[in-house]
């Protein structure tokens, strides 16, 4: 902890002007999410309300999960994967892991914001971004390992994946805590919370899209009677 | 505001991409002029897509009343049976069986049965099934007239087997027996219509020896609480009862095995493998099949939704297992046979409905002699006979000579089977097997690939592995001494680079 601290203050000392201050505090905030997954409640803290955390880093860790959920599906050795690779679409692979995500980050902003939760969105998302390191850091090693494993041997490897998903929802479960300055059973409480919102925020989505479409066909035939009418 | 857009875009995209998605793959065949087409054959692939095939079995020719020169036309004819170079037509509405001289590709009716001498009584009422034993004695499965009566070769009665007098067996209802097999030792195995017990024995003496592999009656917890706790008396009268199913069809192999098709299940369990369409039944009576493929033999792995009769899961009507151990069983539902391995693995399915040549209406029954097969149609009154194509014999070859542990020959003949067809996951697997064992472990890593067979893929690649560390140990040596050593020797760099700055600074300080 300590060792972080003194290295966020020698940034500090060099906040110089312009792109260069900019790219340290870059850095450091990237070097910040070993400490935050090593030491969430400390770190998840100091991450949000002291502004340790940029979302320049926040983006990078969800961008690279993406990039690694992805190298994992065509790379992984495929005695321990079932991925067609002739259907996947690499977009589709993304997107259906950032939406769910970023709905998730809505909904809990919406909740949370009501009953009395500290966090923004964008400190939400900035936390639930850096919940995501451990995916990262864990599940790249692990492509190439796959492909040093035998069949037999798989064990460890579902050991090391599972230790990353555990970590990771860990992470997610100290990171709103923190972030909102909840306890514990009022957080376990809004993630449940949450993942209804989320089922509530979709709902209203395909809701709007079908009103949407019926509009637009409403609109359609009612130029067409006219067309019709006016001929 | 333009981020919302975004993301409302995004979302509706991958929205049209699920509905897109709901669309069903399309079930029709397009059928050229002599009634195939390359997807009249197919197989499934890893991933369950349907991979087009070339044909292993074609019509040869198609027996029906006038070809077989009948003075009285068949009539929803229910069964076959072949024994000893001899097809027995069961024709059930006009009473009679039609034996049938099959040698040499040439068909020609030799008698036809339709009596018992010494039987009481002597015609047969609507007969279902016939079973001939290695001593040329019929059975008939007289279905109207509550017996199974055994006959010698020239048709005397010998003995019946009737209703048991025991009181497992319902007592008010009649014994209609529909399909039967005989062992060996001359016992009779039964499938009898209204008993859901299982299978009906006999001993050779006539006398009722119990049930045999009736089906287990499970029910899912999530089942038993719905119905238990949410439904009322009335519901839970009116929904369907909790009892075993029926067979359909039964056929015993060479090794005295019994298999069994049944056609009464739910969606859900056959995805599940819990409904088990097929089984192979012990003496015991449990279900032995082997299923060593990663989709259980079910027939078609995807279909309609629906009730037309061209909708649902492949419902097999009959089975008939090869000396080869190759089972093939026939849908009644889309017309189509499937070939299955003894690990249980699906060679190929072909076939469709239709009123042409190797296309069926109502297929009912499925008989084989030698690797040809006869496919019965209750509704066209046709006999259809398939003969394997140079395609279709090189697969059975390729699986008889591994399993006659000749490797080395089985691997020429499947490579042969990957020039007609590149999609064939066995054969990779048979190459592989074959390479592995002459010790070629990379090109058989890549085999077990195509195959995806992890299992053997994992066993080259154990052996793979231990010869590459073997051959690289040195380098993997100097890798690791590399890695030890450079730090070590930075860390020295850095420390002097820091001495001479420090010394440096010192004596900038003395100076000033």
């Amino acid at each position: 902890m300590n060792k972080a601290k003194s290295v966020r203050m020698s940034d500090m000392a060099e906040k110089t002007s312009g792109r260069g201050a900019w790219w340290s505090r870059y850095k450091a905030s990237l070097r910040y999410a070993l400490y935050v997954i090593t030491h969430p409640f400390d770190g998840f803290w100091d991450l949000t309300h002291e502004h340790r955390g940029t979302l320049a880093a926040a983006n990078t860790f969800l961008a690279l999960f993406l990039i690694i959920r992805v190298l994992k599906l065509l790379l992984t050795n495929f005695q321990f994967i079932n991925s067609p690779i002739q259907h996947i679409n690499v977009f589709e692979e993304m997107g259906s892991l950032l939406l769910p995500f970023l709905i998730l980050c809505l909904a809990n902003w919406a909740m949370t914001t009501l009953f009395d939760g500290k966090g923004r969105f964008k400190d939400i998302y900035i936390a639930m971004c850096y919940a995501l390191v451990p995916y990262i850091l864990i599940q790249l090693p692990m492509i190439l390992v796959s492909n040093m494993l035998t069949f037999e041997e798989g064990s460890l490897y579902t050991v090391a994946l599972s230790i990353s998903l555990i970590w990771c929802f860990f992470l997610v479960f100290v990171g709103l805590m923190e972030v909102h300055d909840y306890g514990p059973g009022k957080t376990f409480i809004f993630i449940i919370v949450t993942v209804v919102g989320a089922a509530v925020i979709l709902f209203l989505i395909l809701v709007f899209f079908s009103l949407l479409s019926d509009a637009f066909g409403f609109f359609v035939s009612l130029y067409r009677e006219a067309a019709y009418r006016l001929n | 505001m333009r981020m919302a857009k975004r993301v409302l875009a995004i979302i509706f995209g991958i929205m049209m991409l699920l509905l897109s998605c709901t669309a069903s793959a399309d079930d029709s065949f397009n059928l050229n002029k002599d009634g195939f087409s390359t997807s009249y054959t197919y197989g499934y692939d890893y991933w369950g897509d349907v991979q087009e095939s070339p044909d292993a079995y074609r019509v040869t020719t198609v027996l029906d009343s006038v070809s077989l020169g009948l003075d009285v036309r068949m009539s929803s004819p229910q069964s076959l049976y072949v024994r000893n170079n001899d097809l027995y037509i069961v024709d059930t509405t006009n009473n009679r069986i039609i034996q049938v001289d099959i040698r040499n590709g040439k068909y020609k009716v030799k008698r036809i049965i339709d009596h018992v001498t010494g039987g009481t009584p002597e015609t047969f009422n609507s007969p279902y099934d016939v079973f001939v034993d290695e001593n040329d004695n019929i059975y008939v499965a007289d279905f109207n007239n509550h017996r199974i009566v055994m006959m010698d070769r020239d048709l005397n009665w010998m003995k019946e087997f009737t209703k048991p007098a025991d009181a497992t067996f319902d007592q008010s209802l009649d014994f209609l027996p529909k399909k039967i097999v005989v062992d060996v030792a001359g016992r009779v195995y039964a499938l009898v219509t209204n008993c859901n017990k299982g299978i009906v024995k006999f001993e050779a003496d006539t006398v009722f020896a119990g049930f045999i592999g009736a089906t287990p009656v499970s029910v899912s917890t999530a089942e038993y609480i719905w119905k238990r706790y949410f439904q009322t008396q009335a519901q839970r009268e009116a929904s369907v009862a909790f009892v075993p199913t029926e067979y359909e069809n039964i056929y015993i192999d060479k090794d005295g095995f019994i298999y069994a098709t049944t056609t009464n299940f739910s969606e859900y369990d056959l995805k599940w493998d819990n409904a088990k369409p097929i089984r192979r039944l012990n003496g015991l009576g449990s279900d032995i099949l082997v299923k060593n493929d990663r989709y259980p033999p079910i027939g078609d792995l995807y279909w309609l939704e629906g009730e037309s009769t061209y909708f649902g899961p492949s419902k097999m009507t009959d089975v008939t297992v090869l000396d080869n151990e190759i089972y093939i069983v026939l849908d009644r539902v889309r017309g189509r046979l499937f070939g299955y391995d003894n690990q249980g693995i699906m060679l190929w399915a072909f076939g469709t409905r239709g009123n042409i040549e190797g296309a069926f209406t109502s297929p009912i029954s499925i008989e084989h002699s030698g690797k040809d097969l006869f496919v019965l149609d209750q509704q066209e009154n046709s006999v259809t006979v398939f003969t394997p194509t140079e395609y279709g014999n090189i697969i059975y070859d390729a699986i008889q000579k591994y399993q006659e542990g000749e490797y080395e020959d089985s691997a020429v003949i499947w490579k042969n089977v990957l020039k007609y067809n590149a999609n064939y996951p066995l054969a990779f697997r048979g190459i592989g097997r074959t390479l592995l064992r002459q010790d070629k472990y990379e090109e058989a890593m890549e085999y077990f690939k195509m195959a995806h067979d992890r299992d053997n893929y994992g066993r080259a690649f154990k052996l793979y592995r231990k010869e590459w560390i073997e051959k690289n140990i040195w380098w993997i040596f100097l890798g690791l001494a590399l890695l030890l050593i450079v730090p070590v020797i930075i860390g020295r760099i850095k420390r002097m680079k820091w001495g001479v700055i420090m010394h440096e600074q010192s004596k900038v300080r003395k100076n000033v």
